[in-house]
């Protein structure tokens, strides 16, 4: 699953809309990309996802209804247009053989014979022996009655005009028709791929942690893009396909039909019997292709991971081992890649053979037909062009179910996402605090992330406004729990929170949220200027407020002795300034948005010691007056707390101030002897 | 793109080879138009049916020899393409595990891998594409050309003027949408990323109510990407219609020029139809011709791309005649006046560092961030080789001793637990390989692993996914620990290597280790005081210098450097202990 999907941002600069053209078309044939023979992916439930994506076309009918109207009117002038093309070149071939009977006839009389003007063939003939008029084929013999002799007859070009105006106006009317048609859809494809990526981005604000926290946020960055971006790929060129095609195939075979129902019968012998192969050729390959993208996937993985552990690969001499399996993939690789790509590549040839056994299939049947006189060289010319156009829809509609599948597949789990749980609706009405003293109670607070496994079970515990308090644990010990439960990133499964005396799930989210400031080791910071970030959290900061702030924060100081200093902007990784003066710049965030009650966690060892002494300082100057919860790792932060809550796998199993801890001689005692007097024991 | 040409070379015959079946199934495609023309001027217009069976018979024959031309040199393609791939593949791979960690740097590892398997991948795909398609388009076209001439000369300008306008219109259409491409791309790019922070910023978002204000940035970088995805597609879409035009006004002139050449008496109308064909191949060509252009960049800048790694020598390399080390000095690092600049630095960030390890003892580096701590450990495996001064071990130069002999004394313990795919078992062998399963169950017992790999689900057989994404963080370190030992080294070393456990389990780990090292070299890099506290030597670096050697206590009244860490990191009571 995740080989298959974890190219989301790399291989995407090989998909934009960027198409070699289409090509024309050597005899009888088109092309297909390998990418025709991919097995496509399947959804689970096909109606379904259809009915909703069908709902998401709705707002567009008309523009859907216009777009299949002038597909299938640009198909129909393109279908008529081989036949007129077929009437210009009888007219050229009647006249010449007009021309031609002319010469013969002409050159019978003595020279100098004047023919008088309205004299025809019949005339002639009439005069003619009997046994001379039987030699003539019959239509030789109906053209020549109603040629006139007086003057030598030419190719009648005005009429070969009319009809090329004609032909064009026709190649003008499906060239405009087609082209309104592609801007339609891809106007409406680009407003319902904006309204998903809308939709999909307001989901995310309206659900609650607990979904993210379960999974890769890859998965859900691949549904704003790859998931969109499929959909709307094949609603861009497929709904015009599926028109077209099957417009096509009727408008071909009338057509077809109308030149000759032999030639038609001839024509269409050979389309089961190259499907038979192609399906073949598809089935065949498939396995190849499945396999080649499962090696792809292995050896991928096998480079990332010993490029990513080189230092290890080399102390530990592994070099070669690794080589060795690099080789083994590489091989599998070779073969399923060869197999795969020699197999697909069999399409074209395959079409051209049937498409020229069409040929001369119709040229024989065609020539035979026109000795005996049913059709003539234009019809045979405008069928042959009707046989070379019919094997690509045919193609295309065989290939309709793969693509709404992949398509539907897609859909489905956009949709999905969409469909997900999301936070419980606020209360109504909500109270809100107009004042805030801050203290916070937590009365048997029953959790836990999983409703089958609870972690805190009943606990109770009262802070007192500007009250600190110190979160302490192992490493893993849930100590984010409190921070979760706090800023109701969770729900309590059991009792309350309440801040002074109000159940914190009578409140608004964004007001009980508006009562902390947060400041996490997991700094957060966004692409855009230093100022942009220290604002985040109060956007109608002024500038003097900002660098106030920023002063109390020690981070005026570093941001001044940076290249454009406030305007810096922050690069995609945010690594462009170190980690403690990150951790300095959420500490202004916070302090500017200047909250009543704060959540702080205590940096540990990525920090160098100077800036984790300013950040100490700055710490210690934002909780002044607060109520504060500190997710402590230093000792005096620990001892000084008036309230220290300590934590193992997920539960608060003791509670108390630091003496008292350490006169129950429990678990706290035993974790304070190992963190801070045992031997080489790190924090 | 000429640099890994010479990969090509045992492929000579082969592309000859393909060069002539081209050659011939080209000429079949040729000569079909004229088998139709005959078929037609003869056969249809002379009323000779035989002639039409006769013709078509020949003509399918014709046809099935091309498109068994087309098989045969497909295969070849395909063989040639992919084991070119294959090649290049494994020398790119090859020299990659031969880089030292500078050439690294100078790659990035992102950059490796892209080039290790992407580019690869894009330079087979326009190999086969360039030999299964695009090289019969010149021999085609130039056939075409001729035969065409040949059919009817005063026509050949109407080729002619197709080709020049369909080029005019691709070269129209793709000024105006390649730096839109481009612009595009930044646009997803920029979407993706608004996506990324929202996602990974969701508890800050909530925490500061800013969803809305998320939002609004969110809606702006997807209407930007609408706004010109909807100009490009719009722009795009003018493309078939318009070749589609271009290609039927080809054929309506071919029949309005022929009929007045028809006319005149010196054209035959199977000419002209055929004439109409040759046309169409023509222009085909060019079209593929044209597809060299937008694929041919492509794959040179990937080309490039590899030719640059395979062109890289590593820096670091065996001696020609490496000396060996004698079995009976164990486990001695020296350092002798060293100084290491990154390259492009300015300044070195080692600066004239010298120490001695002994084995037996522990020996401790504690510095605050950019002080140089983890080069002094990178510099001993020869990860990087020294600006100036030398790194001893047992009295040899690293730089005189093969990498493997070197590398056989260290036992490597990196910051982050880096596994690999596989099983429990095969990441603690990674270690020695031929650890027989009552020395992997020790190792993992002395690594406090042993209790967690009996609750796995398949012991010590539990399969390990990539980058060891199935197990945690502290479970990662004591499985790279367990590595370690099992390969009882001369010198262990720890990069901050115990960040991620628990202080029971470190507790445990410590006392366990230290049975095992005994008699071993052990350095340990570390950003905490409390780390290092008892260990025999601690070295204090500053901004590259060694400031204090020394115990715990000792530099605590020694040297300021030591005493402001420790303040800082230490309560008063704890400085007194």
């Amino acid at each position: 699953m995740m080989s298959e999907r974890k190219d989301t941002m790399a291989g995407k600069d090989n998909q934009g809309p960027q198409k070699p053209p289409a090509g024309g078309r050597g005899p009888g044939g088109g092309h297909f990309g390998p990418g025709a023979m991919m097995p496509g992916e399947k959804p689970k439930n096909f109606r379904r996802t259809m009915k909703t994506f069908i709902s998401y076309l709705r707002p567009y009918w008309m523009a859907i209804i216009i777009v299949i109207v002038f597909a299938i009117a640009s198909t129909v002038f393109a279908i008529l247009s081989p036949k007129y093309l077929g009437k210009m070149t009888n007219q050229v071939v009647n006249d010449y053989v007009n021309m031609k009977t002319y010469d013969a006839v002409i050159t019978q009389f003595p020279k100098g014979v004047k023919i008088p003007p309205g004299t025809t063939g019949a005339d002639l003939l009439q005069t003619a022996p009997p046994a001379l008029v039987k030699k003539i084929p019959a239509d030789k013999l109906a053209a020549f009655r109603k040629l006139d002799l007086s003057k030598r007859p030419t190719i009648d070009y005005s009429k070969l005009l009319s009809l090329a105006y004609l032909l064009i106006g026709l190649y003008l009317l499906s060239a405009l028709f087609s082209y309104i048609q592609g801007w339609i859809m891809t106007t409406v494809t680009q407003k319902i791929s904006y309204t998903f990526r809308q939709n999909i981005s307001a989901k995310i604000n309206r659900m609650p942690l607990k979904y993210f926290d379960s999974r890769s946020f890859g998965d859900v960055l691949s549904r704003v893009t790859n998931d969109v971006d499929t959909i709307s790929q094949t609603l861009n060129q497929g709904m015009t396909q599926i028109v077209t095609s099957v417009t096509m195939i009727i408008g071909i075979l009338i057509m077809m039909l109308t030149i000759s129902w032999q030639m038609t019968l001839v024509a269409l012998l050979l389309i089961p019997l190259s499907f038979g192969f192609i399906g073949l050729m598809v089935k065949l390959s498939q396995k190849h292709f499945f396999a080649q993208q499962q090696t792809l996937g292995k050896l991928n993985g096998h480079v990332e991971e010993m490029y990513g552990g080189h230092n290890v690969v080399k102390v530990f001499n592994g070099e070669k081992k690794s080589i060795a399996t690099f080789k083994a993939i590489n091989s599998d690789l070779y073969e399923s890649a060869w197999k795969s790509q020699f197999l697909s590549g069999l399409m074209m040839p395959i079409m051209n053979v049937f498409g020229n056994l069409g040929f001369v299939g119709v040229s024989v049947l065609g020539g035979w037909l026109a000795v005996k006189g049913t059709v003539n060289i234009g019809d045979i010319q405008a069928f042959i062009q009707y046989t070379r156009q019919f094997n690509q829809p045919v193609m295309q509609t065989a290939n309709i179910a793969n693509v709404l599948q992949s398509t539907a597949a897609a859909a489905e789990r956009i949709f999905e996402f969409l469909a997900e749980e999301e936070e419980i609706p606020e209360a109504d009405p909500p109270v809100k605090l107009e004042s805030v003293k801050g203290s916070v109670e937590f009365d048997h607070v029953v959790f836990g992330y999983n409703p089958d496994q609870t972690i805190i079970k009943g606990f109770n515990a009262s802070v007192k406004p500007g009250q600190r308090v110190a979160i302490v644990g192992p490493t893993g010990a849930g100590k984010t729990t409190m921070v979760n439960l706090l800023m109701r990133f969770y729900d309590v499964n059991g009792g309350s929170i309440k801040i002074d005396g109000v159940d914190i799930r009578d409140m608004r989210r964004a007001d009980l949220r508006r009562l902390f400031g947060m400041v996490l080791q997991d700094t957060w910071l966004f692409n855009g200027t230093i100022k942009d970030n220290v604002a985040y959290g109060n956007i109608k900061a002024s500038d003097e407020e900002i660098t106030e702030t920023a002063i109390a924060a020690h981070v005026d100081h570093f941001v001044r002795s940076l290249p454009n200093g406030y305007q810096m902007e922050l690069n995609e990784e945010a690594d462009n300034i170190s980690q403690g003066e990150k951790q300095l710049m959420t500490i202004a965030r916070a302090m500017l948005a200047n909250p009543p009650m704060l959540i702080l966690d205590e940096a540990t060892s990525s920090v160098d010691t100077r800036t984790e002494m300013l950040i100490q300082q700055a710490m210690e100057k934002l909780m002044e007056g607060r109520t504060s919860f500190v997710i402590a790792h230093r000792l005096s932060t620990i001892i000084h707390a008036d309230l220290i809550l300590v934590m193992d796998d997920g539960n608060i199993v003791e509670q108390g101030k630091h003496s008292e801890l350490l006169a129950k001689n429990g678990f706290y005692a035993s974790l304070y002897n190992s963190q801070f007097t045992a031997p080489m024991v790190e924090g | 793109m000429k640099r890994l040409l010479k990969y090509l070379k045992p492929y000579t015959l082969s592309i000859v080879v393909i060069f002539v079946l081209v050659y011939v199934q080209v000429q079949t495609d040729l000569q079909l138009p004229d088998y139709m023309a005959k078929i037609i001027n003869q056969g249809i217009i002379g009323k000779d049916t035989g002639l039409i069976w006769s013709t078509g018979g020949l003509m399918l024959l014709v046809s099935l020899l091309g498109a068994a031309c087309t098989v045969a040199y497909g295969y070849i393609a395909v063989k040639v393409a992919t084991g070119f791939s294959k090649t290049i593949r494994e020398e790119v791979f090859s020299k990659v595990e031969s880089f030292s960690l500078r050439e690294f740097d100078k790659f990035s590892t992102a950059s490796l891998i892209t080039r290790s398997t992407n580019d690869i991948q894009q330079i087979q795909m326009v190999l086969v594409m360039v030999l299964r398609m695009v090289l019969s388009a010149p021999i085609l076209g130039i056939g075409a050309i001729i035969k065409a001439y040949g059919k009817a000369p005063s026509m050949s300008w109407i080729i002619g003027l197709a080709v020049a306008v369909l080029f005019g219109m691709f070269i129209v259409l793709f000024t105006i949408a390649v730096p839109k491409f481009k612009l595009l791309q930044k646009m997803v790019d920029r979407l993706n990323l608004v996506t990324r922070e929202n996602l990974t910023g969701l508890r800050v978002i909530r925490a500061f109510n800013t969803e809305e204000q998320e939002e609004v940035k969110f809606a702006r970088a997807n209407r930007d990407l609408t706004d010109l995805n909807l100009f490009v597609n719009r722009l795009m879409v003018i493309m078939q219609p318009m070749m589609i035009m271009i290609l039927n006004v080809v054929s309506i002139m071919i029949v309005w020029v022929g009929a007045h050449e028809i006319g005149t008496g010196s054209l035959q109308i199977g000419d002209m139809i055929a004439f109409m064909q040759y046309a169409m191949q023509v222009i085909f060509a060019f079209l593929m011709i044209s597809i060299i252009f937008i694929l041919v960049p492509r794959a040179s800048v990937s080309a490039q791309r590899v030719a640059d790694v395979i062109d890289t020598e590593p820096l670091i390399r065996d001696p020609q005649e490496p000396k060996r080390y004698s079995p009976n000095v164990k486990g001695i690092v020296e350092f002798k006046n060293v100084t290491f600049s990154y390259p492009g630095a300015e300044t070195p960030i080692l600066k004239d560092v010298s120490f001695t390890a002994k084995a037996g003892e522990t020996t401790a580096i504690i510095g605050s961030t950019g002080s140089g701590k983890s080069t002094v450990i990178n510099l001993i495996p020869r990860f990087y080789d020294v600006t100036d001064g030398q790194v001893l071990i047992d009295g040899l130069d690293v730089r005189n001793v093969t990498k493997e002999d070197l590398c056989d004394k260290i036992g490597f313990v990196p910051q982050k637990g880096v596994l690999f795919t596989g099983t429990v078992d095969s990441n603690i062998k990674f270690g020695r390989p031929n650890a027989t399963n009552a020395e992997i169950k020790k190792a993992a017992e002395t690594a406090q692993a042993y209790d967690f790999i009996m609750e796995l689900d398949g012991k010590f057989d539990t399969p390990i996914a990539q980058g060891g994404a199935n197990v945690s963080g502290g479970q990662k370190q004591r499985l790279a620990i367990a590595r370690a030992i099992i390969k009882k080294p001369e010198i262990y070393i720890f990069d901050d290597s115990f960040s991620a456990l628990d202080f029971t389990t470190d507790a445990a780990l410590r006392e366990a280790l230290s049975a095992e090292t005994r008699n071993a070299t052990v350095l340990i890099v570390a950003q905490r005081i409390s780390t290092i506290m008892t260990a025999d030597k601690i070295i204090v670096l500053d901004e590259g210098r060694v400031v204090g050697v020394g115990k715990h206590q000792d530099l605590l009244k020694t040297s300021p450097v030591y005493l402001e860490i420790a303040t800082s990191q230490l309560s008063p009571e704890e400085l007194a202990l």
